[in-house]
């Protein structure tokens, strides 16, 4: 525990440093009025209030935290710790969980209420667990640090789009034609950033996403620029639809009409992909393969003195990440029915890396509670009323989401500078359990 | 003198140049089959040059690296695949291969060279375990076949993987390590660090074993043990081992072949005991003046 001085020394400190912070941007706020002029609102309480919540939030963090630097401890504690009996059960609990969703979305808040819950949140969520997994390949496995993982998302639905309706080809066999013309666009920004990695390869890739989004945007007779894609068709399962017309499956099946049977459809089939890419990554990172990937990210050199190909490593690396994301793509574009650019910003490809390290590197279940976090918790934000309460009757918290995302994030890392989930499984074991403590063969 | 009469790798006229500076100037000379060769000389000499050439991570400036993986190759044969631009003869017997065209990839894989380094290069977050079966990588992924038979379970693939284990199991019972299989490889203390770079680098079935200064940072009592643990990786898999070392104890004790250099350039080749009487040597280690060791009859030109 600190002094009660020092803490009290040190949330003043904050607080005056919040409200110097927030007396030019919150307690003075220029608006336009009706005749273009500038005005001045003046919000003290708001700055006041702010400034009170650091006061507290730091007194309380000096007087409940120890003096010594704690964050010297998570880096010995690599391994000595076994894993929490909890995190072994996560896996299926979460799975349980999820398959009983809907159904708890309904009973929960009606047909109705449900709506929001199953598509905004489920589905909206597997669809970033989908891409943090995919991600997880290329930068947890692999440590090729890929900062335009949102191109092949991009890639994928607008693959998808293009050949449904073009071609006029069912959704089944667009959702893996996305997937393999990601894969492709993965290989092909694969080739000329061989030679790097870390920063340079993060820019590299950036830069990659960037022009496929200024594409899609200028290259109006395909994909429409700015205008998007519209009128994409919704999947079909055995020629019945779930959108309003004579082929409904409801209507064919004699069910009184819903569209909860629409988002129950979805939501199945995105934890249906979910899964498949879990399976499909499991397997692999105990496959040469992935175990080659594990060892690239631990040390390039010492993969090219065992006679492992570097180059061919790094391409399916970056393949098999592309190929989720484009899967991702195509589910996204057949649930919206629409796309435009404005989906695929380099916001996009930051949240996915965000929810990759958050998650910890290489951590199926941490990436999975990484998205839950990030994505339900901004979602989430919309819904908190309450801060209205506190912050007075025009604060709208949705405007605030990024601000608290980002200093969720700066808090996460402080406190678990490896992610949620930093233990290493491994993928191969001589004894089932380790004795702990077993003398060294010395 | 086998590696006169039977050499495994012959390096000929090898020079490394970086822009202006000379790293090894016009080197030659070989490693006998089922011998111990060491490769000494003072600090920035070019013996890990030396290493990166022959284990393609440096392409040198010029110069022939010929390995054979058999005796009775016929005279000329060398000559022969060096006139031709082929990297290696397919189907020979024996197999020839022309090191400075390959791959550092290839090297390994096909030439089956094996390295270690000079500062350890494990796979530190990944298991002991997993550090062996990475390096059997190339076996293992012909049998996974492009990962499709290793995604699906096939049998093939599962009796594939479990020879790989049984290899690993066998390299960690004769290094010591079977204990510590399944901690993370970077929590290991460092003379078992270094135990494990050479069972690592064995577990890819090399027919030379190149180690870079594996004394390092031991002990006395470790080195004598490393001195064992080499011996009887030599004894049991005939593999040949060459090996840069500070610790002339350990160079003495088991080089079959001694091979000095200096400044990029060869001064001795013999054996341990014709190399520790030669007055270059002792001059290069201990500093003597050029007009002594011409006085000795070193014949500094």
């Amino acid at each position: 525990m600190q002094n009660p001085g020092d803490a009290l020394k040190k949330a003043l400190l904050a607080a005056l440093i919040t409200f110097g912070l927030s007396f030019p941007i919150v307690a003075l706020r220029t608006d336009t009025n009706l005749s273009n002029q500038l005005v001045l609102t003046e919000r003290w309480s708001l700055a006041f209030t702010l400034s009170g919540i650091a006061f507290v939030a730091f007194l309380l963090l000096g007087l409940v935290r120890p003096a010594g630097d704690e964050r010297a401890t998570p880096k010995t504690a690599r391994s000595a710790a076994p894993p929490h009996p909890f995190t072994r059960y996560l896996p299926r609990i979460g799975l349980a969980f999820l398959i009983a969703y809907p159904f708890l979305a309904v009973a929960i808040s009606g047909s109705a209420g449900a709506v929001k819950w199953i598509d905004n949140f489920g589905i909206q969520i597997l669809i970033y667990i989908l891409l943090g997994w995919g991600l997880n390949i290329v930068v947890g496995l692999a440590g090729l640090l890929d900062l335009g993982y949102v191109a092949f998302y991009a890639v994928g639905a607008y693959s998808s789009a293009l050949l449904a309706k073009n071609f006029d080809l069912s959704f089944w066999l667009t959702l893996p034609l996305a997937g393999i013309l990601a894969a492709f666009w993965g290989l092909l920004v694969g080739l000329p950033v061989l030679r790097l990695r870390g920063d340079y390869l993060a820019i590299v890739t950036l830069a990659f996403a960037e022009i496929v989004r200024l594409v899609l945007i200028n290259w109006v007779p395909v994909t429409g620029g700015y205008a998007g894609i519209s009128g994409i068709p919704r999947p079909t399962i055995f020629g019945y639809s779930f959108m309003p017309g004579p082929d409904n499956i409801a209507t064919a099946l004699g069910l009184p009409a819903s569209p909860l049977y629409r988002l129950f459809f979805l939501f199945y089939l995105a934890l249906v992909l979910a899964l498949a890419a879990y399976w499909v990554t499991t397997r692999l990172r105990t496959l040469p393969i992935g175990r080659a990937w594990e060892a690239l990210r631990e040390d390039e050199i010492a993969c090219r003195s065992l006679g492992i190909n570097t180059v061919t490593t790094k391409l399916s690396a970056l393949a098999a990440g592309a190929f989720f994301g484009g899967i991702a793509g195509a589910f996204f574009s057949t649930r919206q029915g629409f796309i435009s650019p404005e989906s695929f910003t380099f916001m996009e490809s930051a949240v996915i890396v965000a929810i990759v390290v958050l998650g910890g590197l290489g951590s199926m279940v941490g990436v999975a509670i990484a998205a839950i976090v990030m994505i339900g918790g901004t979602e989430l934000l919309r819904e908190l009323d309450v801060l209205k309460a506190v912050f007075g009757g025009e604060f709208d918290p949705a405007q605030y989401r990024m601000l608290l995302f980002g200093l969720a994030m700066v808090v996460l890392m402080v406190l678990r500078p490896k992610g949620l989930v930093a233990t290493r499984e491994p993928t191969v074991r001589l004894k089932p359990k380790v004795a702990r403590g077993a003398p060294a063969a010395e | 003198m086998r590696w006169i009469s039977d050499p495994l790798l012959t390096v000929d006229h090898l020079s490394m140049r970086f822009g202006g500076l000379v790293a090894i100037n016009d080197l030659s000379f070989s490693v006998g089959r089922g011998d111990i060769t060491a490769l000494i000389g003072p600090n920035g000499a070019g013996k890990t040059t030396v290493f990166n050439c022959i284990t393609g991570f440096y392409k040198p400036t010029s110069g022939r690296l010929a390995l054979t993986h058999g005796t009775g190759a016929p005279a000329g044969a060398i000559d022969a695949l060096t006139r031709s631009d082929l990297r290696r003869t397919r189907g020979a017997n024996p197999e020839l291969f022309l090191l400075e065209r390959m791959p550092d990839h290839e090297i390994s894989a096909q030439a089956r060279v094996a390295r270690t380094f000079q500062n350890i290069r494990l796979f530190p977050g990944m298991t002991v375990l997993e550090n062996l079966i990475v390096a059997q990588h190339k076996t293992l992924m012909r049998a996974s076949g492009l990962s499709l038979a290793g995604l699906f379970g096939l049998a093939s693939y599962r009796a594939a993987e479990r020879k790989a284990f049984e290899l690993a199991r066998a390299w960690l019972n004769v290094v010591g390590l079977a204990d510590r299989a399944d901690d993370p490889a970077g929590d290991l203390p460092y003379g078992a660090q270094r135990r494990l770079e050479i069972a690592r680098a064995m577990c890819t079935n090399p027919v030379l074993l190149c180690l870079d200064e594996p004394a390092a940072g031991l002990n006395n009592r470790e080195s004598a043990e490393l001195t064992r643990l080499l011996r009887g990786i030599r004894s049991q898999t005939g593999v040949s081992i060459l090996l840069i070392e500070h610790d002339m104890s350990v160079v003495m004790d088991i080089s079959d072949h001694v091979v000095v250099i200096e400044y990029g350039v060869k001064i001795a080749d013999g054996t341990a005991n014709d190399v520790k009487n030669d007055p270059k040597v002792i001059a290069a280690y201990l500093g003597v003046d050029d007009e002594e060791v011409a006085a000795a009859g070193g014949g500094v030109p």
